[in-house]
């Protein structure tokens, strides 16, 4: 019978499977950070359990941490506090910790990938709902919660019930100026935060084929936004080409034993998906969100939604009430609309690739200065790439803040955030209430769109000025 | 874990969807190390006007909210972050069930962990409950997990879906890593049979 790769991933790392239990899975590579991890070693502590394989864990620091000067002492003392406590943790369990001084701390989701860590064929575990970043390696790739994260720290293995396949095919080639990201944002927008719940994505056709590996990170990265806990990327030469080489990727005779494995992963012709959409690549514009969940995107050309026109009840207050907190007028366009900060960065758009997509906008040009511009790189790596390739020399020159790596402004815990009011154009994931500050207001966009944005200070239509 | 018992309890209503793990608890209270003292962070920043103090229009406010113990939800509860601090700080207000059409799947399973059922009903009875509750705030919903049932205040019995498994675990009062750790042959065997690719433990360039 034939097989979407999301059912051989499965099938290759079922354990046990009980009547009247979910799926035992065996989880091949867990990912750990300072937030979600505290509570699951003290657990462990309580029931005298050790880590069963610290020899597929591994720990960065990425949350909480500063991305100021490293070499100074973290004034949050409760963030010091957790950072502390995740080396202790680590040191305590046996586990590998690219922590607050490490040259490879970075983000989560872009160490594993960048270390060859993230492998095709994987099952891949992280406490942060963003783990389905590494699905583009055609890994399955779940965010779990706390209890599970100590379940999979004692026993290397994950309680899960089967998700639904949902294949999302994008065809066709992006027009200049729309980049990955308006791939996912596109889609979230059409099926809504919840469309995705129960399923995991497969992202195919000649659009996505046509992605670089940074890129599928971005769209799989946000599949949790329309309410997938897991996306994946069949993986093709592309993904190979950016695993040859990496420090932990097979080397040798095991590269080619790997090879053979991985080419026979991708989904086989015939095999059914419980659910389909499909999107035209060709038609895509430079997206933009305008509300308080991610599902509430549109075309950067579009007029805001007027609420009265919604006939839903509990769908038109949520509008009414997203405009409401956003500040802005149903029927109005949102391009041109005053913004404050532009953040580049996050899990979902803080890669080489993305800072090259921002540095060729602002590349001899300055940033607006009524505006605050922040670019923080995803890993130490990605820093170090930077600024070998001169991108830091052309954000400096165009007035943004040169950072260090971390998740920042994102979640605004260490820090960086908006201030009550205050607008920003994103590269990162969400724009629920709040999120990026209490009282802040997001836009989330590409890479491009931000550069745009950040040049004119109003949201802007990165076409206009290629 | 408490074994999970039935039991009867007024409605705390709450009529907006896609309510995120940010708005139940802001990622700022993410910093700290224990499970303990979420229960005043709790939808915090609709909660507390900019001076920290109570908004008393906010439902979480009122009176009427002592000892309800189920919250009633618009759809799609929960999406979001996988922040277990979300059922813990609502558990820990002292909900036991939260009431929608739909769960982000995530939050679904780290609330079963946490002795929080997420109850989700068919759209229809979704807006019986409100109309039932802004009639009359008074009014109870009884909750029988074993039969998995909820009766409305209008006296129907309505079945709600919850995974076998997890539905033992409440009852008996157990959780998932006992049995998990019981499976050591199977797990030992699968090991054994599947060498893994990598070893994070090493230091490669
Ligand atoms: S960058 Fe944002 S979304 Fe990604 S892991 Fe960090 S906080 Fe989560």
């Amino acid at each position: 019978m034939p097989h979407t790769i999301i059912e051989k991933l499965w099938n290759s790392h079922l354990v046990e499977e009980q009547p009247g239990a979910p799926a035992l899975l065996f989880i091949d590579l867990h990912l750990v950070h300072e937030v979600t991890s505290p509570q699951a070693f003290q657990g462990l502590r309580e029931r005298g359990l050790k880590v069963r394989r610290p020899d597929l864990t591994i720990a960065t620091a990425d949350h909480s941490i500063p991305t100021t000067d490293r070499s100074l002492p973290i004034v949050d003392q409760i963030a010091a506090k957790q950072l502390a406590q995740l080396e202790t943790n680590c040191a305590e369990f046996g586990i590998r910790c690219l922590g607050v001084h490490s040259d490879r701390q970075g983000i989560v989701h872009v160490i594993g990938p960048e270390l060859g860590l993230t492998q095709p064929g994987m099952t891949v575990v992280c406490g942060d709902s963003h783990t389905a970043t590494h699905g583009a390696f055609g890994a399955l790739a779940f965010g779990i919660g706390t209890s599970e994260v100590e379940n999979v720290l004692a026993s290397q293995c994950l309680l899960q019930l089967k998700s639904k396949t949902f294949e999302v095919k994008v065809e066709g080639t992006l027009r200049r100026g729309v980049s990955a990201k308006d791939i996912i944002l596109a889609l979230i927008a059409k099926i809504g935060v919840g469309g995705g719940t129960g399923c995991v994505f497969e992202f195919t056709g000649s659009a996505i084929r046509a992605l670089s590996m940074d890129e599928r990170m971005t769209v799989c990265n946000m599949s949790i936004e329309g309410g997938a806990r897991a996306g994946l990327i069949a993986p093709d030469d592309t993904t190979f080409e950016y695993l040859c080489g990496r420090p932990h990727a097979p080397k040798g005779a095991a590269w080619d034993a790997a090879m053979a494995r991985w080419k026979q992963l991708p989904t086989d012709s015939g095999a059914i998906y419980d659910r389909q959409v499909t999107i035209d690549a060709n038609a895509l514009e430079p997206m933009i969100t305008y509300g308080t969940n991610p599902g509430m995107g549109m075309p950067i050309n579009a007029p805001l939604p007027e609420p009265a026109e919604v006939t839903d009840p509990m769908a038109r207050d949520s509008i009414a009430k997203a405009l409401a907190y956003m500040g802005l007028e149903g029927g109005k366009p949102l391009a041109g609309h005053a913004i404050d900060v532009v953040f580049i960065g996050s899990c979902t758009n803080s890669r080489i690739s993305d800072l090259r997509a921002a540095a060729s906008v602002l590349k001899g040009r300055k940033v607006n200065p009524k505006l605050r511009v922040l670019v923080v790189p995803g890993s130490q790596e990605v820093k170090r790439q930077a600024i070998a390739e001169g991108l830091s020399d052309i954000f400096l020159a165009a007035g943004c803040e040169w950072r260090d790596a971390g998740c920042s402004m994102c979640i605004a815990m260490n820090g960086d955030q908006l201030a009550p009011g205050e607008y920003s154009v994103s590269t990162s994931n969400r724009n629920f209430e709040g999120r990026q500050g209490k009282g802040g207001r997001t836009f989330l966009a590409s890479p491009l769109t931000a550069a745009a944005s950040a040049i004119t200070g109003v949201v802007t239509d990165v076409r206009t000025l290629l | 874990m408490k074994p999970f018992t039935n039991f009867r309890s007024r409605l705390v209503p709450l009529a907006i969807n896609n309510i995120d793990t940010d708005q139940i608890i802001p990622a700022r209270f993410l910093k700290t190390t224990s499970k303990e003292g979420l229960d005043r962070q709790l939808f915090c920043d609709w909660r507390y006007d900019a001076q920290g103090n109570p908004k008393p229009d906010f439902i979480l406010n009122q009176p009427r909210v002592a000892g309800a113990q189920v919250l009633l939800a618009g759809d799609n509860f929960g999406c979001g972050s996988s922040r277990e601090h979300a059922p813990w700080a609502l558990t820990q207000f002292g909900f036991r069930a939260v009431i929608s059409t739909s769960f982000a799947d995530i939050f679904t399973g780290n609330s079963l962990k946490n002795a929080l059922l997420p109850i989700a009903v068919p759209p229809d009875v979704h807006a019986e409950l409100f109309a039932a509750v802004a009639a009359d705030p008074g009014v109870t919903v009884e909750i029988d997990l074993a039969a998995q049932t909820l009766t409305t205040p209008a006296g129907r019995r309505v079945p709600f879906p919850i995974d076998a498994f997890a539905k033992h675990c409440l009852i008996e009062g157990v959780d998932e890593l006992g049995y998990i750790l019981k499976q050591e042959g199977a797990i030992r065997a699968y090991e054994s049979s599947h060498p893994s690719p990598i070893n994070t433990l090493e230091i490669v360039r």
